[in-house]
């Protein structure tokens, strides 16, 4: 759990680009404070008598303590949130709301893991990098997008891992193909423990598939579409083996985002599981 | 001097008019977490079913101009765990708690008001009539004013009479009053309104609907003036029945656009998404407004806005001090 997350109105210290992404660093103390690696927050876009009424999410990049606590934000363009985002300028204001969700468990010896990155799912990685590292941790790195550039963090990377593998579908970059088709030979390489991925969902099923095919432990941070962040919309539902075996709808901003990759039942994203609690005909325990 | 903002569920008094709406603010933890549920007027669950229930595949959302579609589809644990985990929970904190209400059949809400019945911190029931009625071909309750009066009927007989019922109404009706009439003959101590309209959006870029259940309900400032609609007419035509007014309130003026349609309460539900803060400051919105306005009770402004053009803003006498 997140503890308790606040909505502050931040102000934007810095905007810059990063190849196809924008960073945006905002003075939001009270978050900065409570941030550990996977958390998440919400903006509100648009401005006063906004006619977007859902948050967007974006996962914390990096939080730093000046100005009281700053949060970096990174995220690509898509549509009208992202754009009007994409249009603040240093000393404007943004409504934020966190630190939000379950963040990444870290391992409590040092073990070695890999990062594994699909496009602007890089974001959290490195703070996570930095935390695992300070377990005494070693991290190897795969980094993946369509083309060069949104391929994000690659230098980052290379400083921080001990190895770095990136992967272009167009070949522009790294290797051609997708960050999947390269992890099984840096988890062998790396003789890795564990691994962490975020990504889109496509991607998350292929790390979890080749995680469990070489029977390490997974930890995935799920992207569903979100409303509120908060747990009382409850649209951003993905359907979850418990503990009990029982599968449950649960929700992504407040069980999640991080999950267990072999708990996530992928395949079935978008449906309702006929043996789900609850599921229309189906089980009543 | 600050106004007297209580407002009365048909004998139930609460401290102040700002709910939250059903199905908008979870199990009332997540809300807490920014702040106390029992500064609320009330909280309003999301509507309990009977057994637990999945609810609707993703995606079971979309944002429109203003507004918001959704087909949750009434996800929740089902009464029991509701009753196990959640209503403690609510009463611990002190809070008034309306318990909403979903079924598919008259049998089913009956059983579900005889469960609530006795079970302690219930301050109301309110019965989502915006429920496939499974004996009539899936047609919703809400829209059938026979309908709606029995599943209201049944539910008012299995309550313990000192907890009020509400009926809550859909506004994809040809006649709001007469459906809002049936459930008072009906035995309805209050009514609220609206529930979400069905809504349709496609995504032309992968030219399907957007969302996985084709059609949603639409919520938020978009549906506000069909809540304003409804409000008026309804409280027009039964001017002594308590009328919990929702649909896109986001601030303290659109509670008091409500409230001078008729509503003695209004309910938050969409804007929670977009501000935790949400009941609060429309709370304190609508208190300073008021004040701007010479008004020492909400209750001299429910329904102002009904009084012929020309006339004064009525000052009633205050019964307390009254010899009668
Ligand atoms: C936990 C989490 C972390 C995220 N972190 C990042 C990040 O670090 N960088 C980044 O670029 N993007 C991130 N996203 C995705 C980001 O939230 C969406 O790109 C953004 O909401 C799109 O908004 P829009 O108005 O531009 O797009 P539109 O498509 O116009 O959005 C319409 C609606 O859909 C919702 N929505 C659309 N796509 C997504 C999506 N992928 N996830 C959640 N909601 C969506 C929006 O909230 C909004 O309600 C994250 C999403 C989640 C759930
Ligand atoms: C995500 C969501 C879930 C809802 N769930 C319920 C529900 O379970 N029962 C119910 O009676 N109304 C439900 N509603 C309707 C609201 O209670 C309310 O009537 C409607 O959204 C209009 O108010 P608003 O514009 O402030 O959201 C839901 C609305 C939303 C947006
Ligand atoms: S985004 Fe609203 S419950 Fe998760």
């Amino acid at each position: 759990m997140a503890g308790s997350p606040v909505q502050v109105t931040g102000t934007v210290l810095t905007t810059r680009r990063v190849d196809a992404y924008h960073a945006l660093t905002v003075v939001a103390p009270g978050i900065a404070d409570r941030f550990r690696p996977g958390h998440f927050v919400t903006v509100a876009v648009g401005g006063r008598d906004s006619s977007m009424l859902t948050r967007r999410a974006f996962t914390i990049h990096d939080v730093k303590p000046d100005y009281g606590g700053t949060v970096e934000l990174v995220f690509g363009v898509r549509g009208a949130g992202t754009a009007w985002l994409a249009d603040l300028r240093a000393r404007d204001t943004l409504d934020m709301v966190g630190p939000l969700g379950r963040p990444f468990p870290l391992p409590r010896d040092p073990c070695t893991c890999v990062l594994v990155g699909d496009e602007h799912g890089a974001a959290p990685l490195f703070a996570l990098g930095d935390a695992l590292q300070q377990r005494g941790c070693r991290i190897d790195f795969v980094l993946g997008a369509p083309s060069a550039d949104r391929v994000f963090g690659a230098l980052r990377a290379r400083r921080m891992g001990e190895t770095t593998t990136l992967t272009t579908e167009d070949g522009s970059l790294g290797m051609r193909g997708k960050v999947t088709d390269v992890l099984p030979g840096v988890i062998a390489d790396a003789r890795a423990d564990a691994v962490y991925a975020c990504g889109p969902m496509d991607t998350l099923r292929g790390v979890t598939a080749v995680a469990v095919e070489l029977g390490i432990p997974v930890q995935v941070a799920v992207e569903e579409s979100m409303a509120c962040g908060i747990g009382v919309c409850m649209t951003c539902v993905v359907p979850v083996i418990g503990d009990d075996g029982v599968t449950r709808m649960v929700r992504a901003c407040t069980e999640g985002p991080v999950f267990r990759g072999e708990r996530v039942r992928f395949d079935d994203v978008g449906t309702i599981p006929f043996d789900a609690l609850g599921a229309p005909g189906g089980r009543h325990v | 001097m600050t106004a007297d903002l209580r407002t009365y569920l048909a004998h139930v008094e609460l401290p102040n008019p700002v709910l939250t709406a059903s199905g908008c603010g979870g199990t009332g933890r997540e809300l807490a977490q920014f702040s106390d549920v029992h500064r609320l007027g009330a909280f309003v669950t999301r509507s309990i079913t009977m057994a637990p229930r999945a609810g609707r595949p993703t995606p079971r959302m979309a944002e429109t101009p203003s507004g918001l579609l959704n087909a949750v589809g009434l996800q929740g644990p089902g009464v029991e765990a509701f009753l196990e985990r959640e209503l403690p929970w609510l009463a611990e904190r002190g809070a008034r708690t309306v318990v909403s209400i979903g079924g598919g059949t008259v049998t089913e809400y009956t059983a579900l008001a005889r469960r609530l019945a006795g079970v302690d911190g219930i301050t109301a029931v309110e019965i989502n009539l915006s429920c496939p009625n499974v004996e009539d071909r899936g047609r919703v309750f809400a829209r059938d004013g026979a309908a709606a009066a029995e599943v209201v009927a049944s539910v008012r007989a299995a309550t313990p009479y000192e907890v009020p019922v509400i009926a809550k109404l859909s506004p994809d009706v040809a006649d709001v009053v007469a459906v809002a009439r049936a459930c008072v003959d009906g035995g309805a101590d209050a009514l609220a309104m609206i529930n979400t309209p069905v809504g349709m959006s496609i995504d032309v870029d992968t030219m399907r609907p957007s969302l996985a259940a084709g059609t949603g309900g639409l919520s938020g400032p978009a549906v506000r003036p069909l809540a304003v609609r409804c409000v008026w007419q309804v409280h027009a035509a039964l001017p002594g029945v308590p009328i919990i007014g929702m649909g896109g309130v986001s601030t303290g003026r659109d509670a008091l656009e409500l409230v001078l349609a008729g509503a003695c309460a209004v309910a938050v539900g969409t804007a929670l998404f977009h501000d935790p803060y949400a009941c609060p400051r429309v709370l304190r919105e609508l208190e300073e407004l008021l004040q701007e306005r010479g008004f020492d009770r909400l209750a001299d402004a429910v329904g102002l806005a009904h009084r012929p053009a020309g006339a004064q803003p009525r000052k009633r006498t205050d019964l307390e001090e009254s010899s009668l």
